[in-house]
């Protein structure tokens, strides 16, 4: 039933199950009912996944499983829907992170579960639309859309300062949105059609590439985010709940990288290439200056922000590096470094967020010094946390290995410098992470509450667990997702005429 | 193949089995299950080292494709040959003395399951690192020990120090490791692979090329790419300035200070130089940076042995400086005999690191030597084989570590790389100084009067089997080892299918053709060199000061005062990375929060755009009521402006 729209069953599905889990809470569902069905409806949403897997051939760099008919015919808009090598990743990626997120606030929702899970299906069914759309319309109506499910997300369970966080949110994204949008209507009226494809190859004067890079260019850097227009995510993290935390860091976050791979380079290549050394030093600022920011910060939550911003920078360097590099497999291997970054760092901050919600829940407090000596008495949660903590710092096994060693590999053909400085991670992400740890998990308990603190449930230890397995299956077997993902990412270093 | 697998992975599963059940077996299951493990490891090196020895074959084995990025294959894989089964056979046999060991000395703990689980963790990664192929592989493992260590050196995690000390050893190793991976990317750059034979065979599109790494100079690529991976194992093997994680690592148990931090995984930098021996045989300047950070590594940290007070800490000393020998044996492309002396000190490193732990378990966890004192009567066993290691480490004639430093010597004094006269000098001083520090530590600690005040000489006793039959079984090779390979492994070309040394640098050759058997050896060490005489005088020297108390002429002890003060200070490094280095990170770091992220981009740019945006609203909300008609408002004029500019 589900294989001739498996597509549009992925990105409509969700949204269905979030509109019911809405009608439910005004239906006064209870709780625990509201649980089990916000659990069940995964269930054919991984099956989904699974399907989509299995039809989906890596070998072909093509769009794939395309379904396309006429949206808005006046204005040449289709609902056009595909996935590629670049895409599948992110969507599994989807799939996988919305439960975690859901079982995030079984217990944090402030007795409003319903609309929280409706909230995330809604969210989870737009991100999807947004990594298949192949209509610029429609990936713009996905892409702003998703906003509102968001931003309801940090103002209805968020912190204190949630009102002061989402306004930031908004002012940033809503400015960068606003030059894709303009971007995009530019480029339709170029090649008479909204469909991404009919944007590549376009020929466009020098000067109008520039200026689309640019626009695109804002929107995506304010999403991955890249330094200096960063400042919003510290925030939002902070005041965000620890489910939106973990889509934010997850999934939100890759939007960028993937607009970076699906807009800037394969329709403004000659302005990519261009201003690559600008975007290279932007990310080398963002690993290296983060870095130092992140040490010093006194609250958990800000400094897993912090370090995801670092994080992201691999992505953009990886991506941009490609320009400066002779090597096709250099190129390819850095383009690749980049993608995998996504993938990993998705499972790693979503596990590091969750695991700080599960401190949180117990002690209400973000603050380092009000940890320490967590290990006395949650022993398992210590040794998982740990465990993310190494999987931040890149230690090879464990998934946030392989994207920043393909990444320092490649950018030595770059320059020596590229290399070195992001290298840097090395020691920074050891530092600012272990000096986190040791400050937070071990030691004596330092307090009463620390003493007391009760072991994780089951749903805290499965849900950590099965990331964690994530994140060491990627790191042990990283084929696994560079095969997928190998012939789109060739096929796009080739149209770029690298 | 069924063999190799079993040696590397059945610790990995004892460990596995032993970590994520332990709630579910006994303390006596958990050890055994782990000593059975390291066994069929021990086992399986001896078996394939037989093989080896008798078909001479190297194998290079394929597990599987990691990922394979274009033309660049990252693989995972085996080197099977003399070097790698030489470091297995001694790493399994030390791990499962260590193993045993243990059962012992943590018997009281509380983390003894978690201890074994660590341990066989440990070993997998060592036997990973050494056996690997290639060089993802190598940082797989690099790394895998780097975590193991910081997981064992925070044991007791509750102590202040000890969770200092872990997070200062994974980060000063992590410096190292930036230059180790530069080095991989400064590889894989010219030869396009990581597999060490297709590096190796392709050598050639690496040397003569140029790297600039600043725009007014430039290097040699293969020498920039040698003392990168150099860098690396100064982390991992301690040189200076990498040196100052080890003495504080000691706060970990004593059964991993033997194991990690003297006998297998600080000799991984040692192991990764002779491994890459082809590549570090094309830079002189390389060769010549090793030599002169071993030997000032060997001679500076040795003197520091002198004037500590903790019985584990003056063998950490000691360790640094005879990694320092190490290093500056491969400085002079003495590969060989730098691995040699690695093995060798393997075996009397962990026995002397043992038998302190021994005594400090018999004194009832007193470290501190002033507290000790006499025990030779109180521990026979652990005097005894205390006694051998302190021999061997001295290089006593006929003990395994005489051999080995002796031919160390011998190849420095040959050599002709440039500074390898100063080297020369530098650790011959060296032999002086090992023997003072520990014939200080065994008469402190074995001679003389019992010192303590707290804990009655009554109560200490022999320690339990379990302790002393490690002791007894290092003893044995601490000894015996060193003369019995001595013919085969330098004198025998043992390692020749895995290391390479250029033509021009074979300096011990000239030594080799001299060399006539074990008993010539010894006798030619007494006429050829001072090092035998420096020793007998250290001994002569520290049973005056430290057996028969003499005091030092009044102007010598001022000098000696002042020449403490540096000492106990460590030559101020922890000073300067501590109080200079990371405070001024830290205090960059808020900095850069407050003035750059908080002050300019937020407040200038963020809200300083929102107040604008707020000021034009506020023009238009005399118009329009509600938030969103502003928001269309100023969107569709914004689109407007730019859509028209674009199109015209």
């Amino acid at each position: 039933m589900f294989s001739s729209y498996l597509l549009s069953s992925l990105v409509w599905m969700p949204i269905g199950f979030g509109f019911l889990h809405i009608i439910f809470n005004s239906y006064k569902l209870s709780e625990s009912l509201a649980k089990i069905f916000s659990l069940a409806f995964n269930i054919p949403l991984i099956y989904l996944g699974i399907l989509l897997y299995q039809q989906f051939d890596s070998n072909n760099p093509a769009f794939q499983l395309t379904e396309r008919f006429a949206w808005m015919p006046f204005l040449n808009a289709d609902y056009y829907l595909g996935v590629d090598g670049i895409s599948m990743p992110l969507i599994l990626l989807t799939l996988l992170l919305t439960p975690a997120a859901l079982l995030a606030g079984f217990n944090s929702s402030k007795g409003k579960y319903s609309n929280y899970a409706g909230m995330l299906f809604l969210l989870e069914g737009m991100m999807i639309g947004v990594f298949l759309s192949l209509d610029a319309l429609l990936f713009y109506f996905f892409w702003e859309a998703l906003l509102i499910p968001m931003f309801l997300i940090i103002g209805i369970w968020g912190g204190p300062q949630r009102i002061y966080a989402t306004l930031k949110f908004f002012l940033y994204t809503f400015f960068g949105s606003i030059f894709m949008l303009i971007a995009l209507i530019y480029l339709y009226i170029k090649s008479g059609s909204y469909a991404i494809e009919s944007f590549y190859g376009l020929p466009l004067t020098e000067t109008s590439q520039f200026w689309i890079f640019l626009a695109f260019f804002i929107a995506f850097a304010i999403k991955i985010p890249m330094w200096p227009v960063h400042t919003w995510l510290p925030d939002a993290h902070v005041e965000a709940p620890t489910g939106g935390s973990v889509i934010l860091a997850a999934v939100l976050l890759k939007m960028g990288g993937y607009g970076f791979l699906r807009f800037s380079l394969p329709i403004v290549p000659q302005a990519s290439a261009d201003l690559s050394m600008v975007v290279i030093v932007l990310s080398l600022i963002a690993i290296t200056y983060i870095a130092f920011v992140a040490l010093v910060q006194s609250d958990v939550k800000k400094l897993i922000a912090y370090s995801s911003i670092a994080h992201m920078g691999f992505v953009t360097l990886g991506i941009f590096s490609i320009f400066h590099i002779d090597s096709f497999d250099l190129s390819l291997l850095a383009i690749q470094g980049g993608m995998f970054q996504m993938i990993s760092h998705g499972l790693i901050s979503g596990a590091m967020f969750f695991a700080i919600g599960v401190l949180y829940d117990r002690l209400h407090s973000r603050n380092i010094a009000d940890f320490g000596g967590v290990i006395n008495a949650m022993p398992k949660f210590a040794a998982l946390f740990v465990f993310f903590g190494f999987a931040n710092i890149g230690l090879p096994g464990t998934s946030g290995f392989v994207g920043e060693f393909f990444v320092i590999l490649a950018t030595f053909a770059v320059h020596p410098l590229v290399s070195i400085l992001a290298g840097t991670t090395l020691v920074f992400g050891a530092s600012y992470t272990l000096w986190m740890i040791k400050r937070s998990i071990w030691g004596e308990p330092s307090s009463i509450r620390i003493e007391n603190l009760k072991p994780m449930d089951l749903r805290e230890s499965l849900v950590l667990i099965f990331l964690a397995i994530g994140v060491l299956a990627l790191g042990i077997w990283p084929a696994m997702l560079t095969d997928l993902t190998s012939a789109s990412l060739t096929e796009l270093i080739q149209r770029l005429g690298l | 193949m069924h063999l190799l697998l079993s040696l590397i992975f059945i610790p990995l599963l004892m460990s596995i089995l032993v970590g994520v059940f332990g709630d579910f077996i006994s303390k006596r299951l958990s050890h055994v299950l782990t000593i059975l493990g390291v066994l069929i490891s021990f086992i399986c090196s001896i078996m394939l080292l037989n093989d080896f020895l008798i078909t001479q074959q190297t194998q290079d084995i394929l597990l599987f494709n990691w990922s394979i990025i274009g033309e660049i294959e990252f693989q995972i894989g085996f080197l099977v040959d003399s070097l790698s089964l030489a470091m297995a056979s001694m790493i399994t046999f030390v791990s499962l003395m260590v193993h045993i060991y243990t059962i012992g000395y943590m018997e009281h703990d509380e983390g003894y399951k978690r201890f074994f689980s660590y341990i066989s963790l440990f070993t997998f990664s060592m036997l990973m690192l050494i056996f690997s192929n290639n060089l993802l592989q190598l940082f797989f493992g690099w790394e895998a020990v780097g975590l193991v260590s910081y997981l064992l050196i925070g044991f007791w995690f509750k102590k202040p120090s000890a969770i200092n000390a872990n997070m200062k050893a994974f980060i000063v190793n992590r410096v190292g490791d930036l230059g180790f991976i530069i080095g991989i990317a400064i590889i894989v750059y010219y030869t396009g692979s990581l597999h060490l034979g297709e590096i190796f065979s392709q050598l050639t599109s690496i040397e003569g090329q140029l790297i600039s790494i600043l725009p007014s100079s430039s290097w040699h690529a293969v020498t920039v790419a040698s003392i990168c991976l150099f860098i690396g194992a100064m982390g991992k093997s301690a040189q200076m300035p990498l040196h100052v994680w080890l003495p504080d690592s000691m706060e970990g148990p004593t059964p991993i200070s033997a194991l990690i931090h003297a006998a297998t995984m600080v000799t991984a930098g040692i192991f990764l130089i002779a491994r890459m021996s082809p590549l570090i045989e094309l830079s002189s300047i390389a060769l010549s940076f090793i030599l002169i950070i071993g030997s000032l590594t060997a001679f500076f940290m040795g003197l520091l042995g002198l004037v500590q007070n903790d019985i584990k800490r003056v063998i950490a000393y000691s360790t640094l400086s005879q990694l320092g020998y190490m290093t500056a044996a491969l400085g002079v492309s003495a590969y060989s005999v730098g691995v040699y002396h690695l093995i060798t000190h393997g075996f009397f490193k962990a026995l002397l690191f043992l038998g302190a732990g021994s005594v400090i378990i018999a004194l009832h966890h007193e470290q501190d030597i002033r507290q000790m004192g006499g025990l030779r009567k109180k521990l026979p066993i652990t005097y005894i084989t205390f006694l051998i290691g302190t021999l061997s480490l001295i290089g006593f004639p006929g003990f395994s570590g005489f051999f080995s430093k002796d031919t160390l010597l011998e190849a420095v004094h040959l050599s002709e790389q440039g500074g390898s006269h100063l080297s020369y000098y530098l650790l011959l001083m060296g032999v002086l100084i090992t023997t003072l520090y520990s014939m200080r530590l065994l008469f402190l600690v074995f001679y003389g009067s019992y010192r303590s005040t707290h804990y009655p000489l009554a109560k200490v006793h022999e320690t339990p089997w379990v302790v002393t039959l490690p002791l007894l079984l290092l003893a044995i090779p601490s000894i015996f080892l060193g003369g019995l390979i001595i013919d085969p492994m330098i004198m025998g070309g043992y390692f020749s299918g895995a290391i390479f040394v250029s033509p021009e640098n074979q300096s011990l050759q000239e030594f080799i053709d001299i060399y006539h058997g074990v008993i010539e050896f010894i006798i030619h060490a007494f006429v050829a060199s001072p090092a035998i005489y420096l020793m007998l005088l250290g001994i002569l020297i520290s049973w005056l000061i430290w057996y028969k108390n003499y005091s030092l002429p009044k102007q010598f002890a001022s000098l000696i005062k002042m020449l403490e003060t540096v000492f106990k200070n460590k030559y101020y490094f922890d000073y300067l990375y501590e109080n200079i280095f990371s405070l001024n990170i830290i205090r960059l770091g808020k900095m850069l929060h407050k003035w750059v992220d908080a002050h300019l981009i937020d407040s200038v740019f963020v809200l300083g755009s929102a107040r604008t945006v707020q000021q034009i609203s506020s023009k238009t909300r005399q118009l329009h009521t509600g938030d969103l008609t502003q928001v269309a408002l100023i969107f569709f004029v914004l689109l407007v402006i730019f859509t028209a500019f674009w199109i015209s």
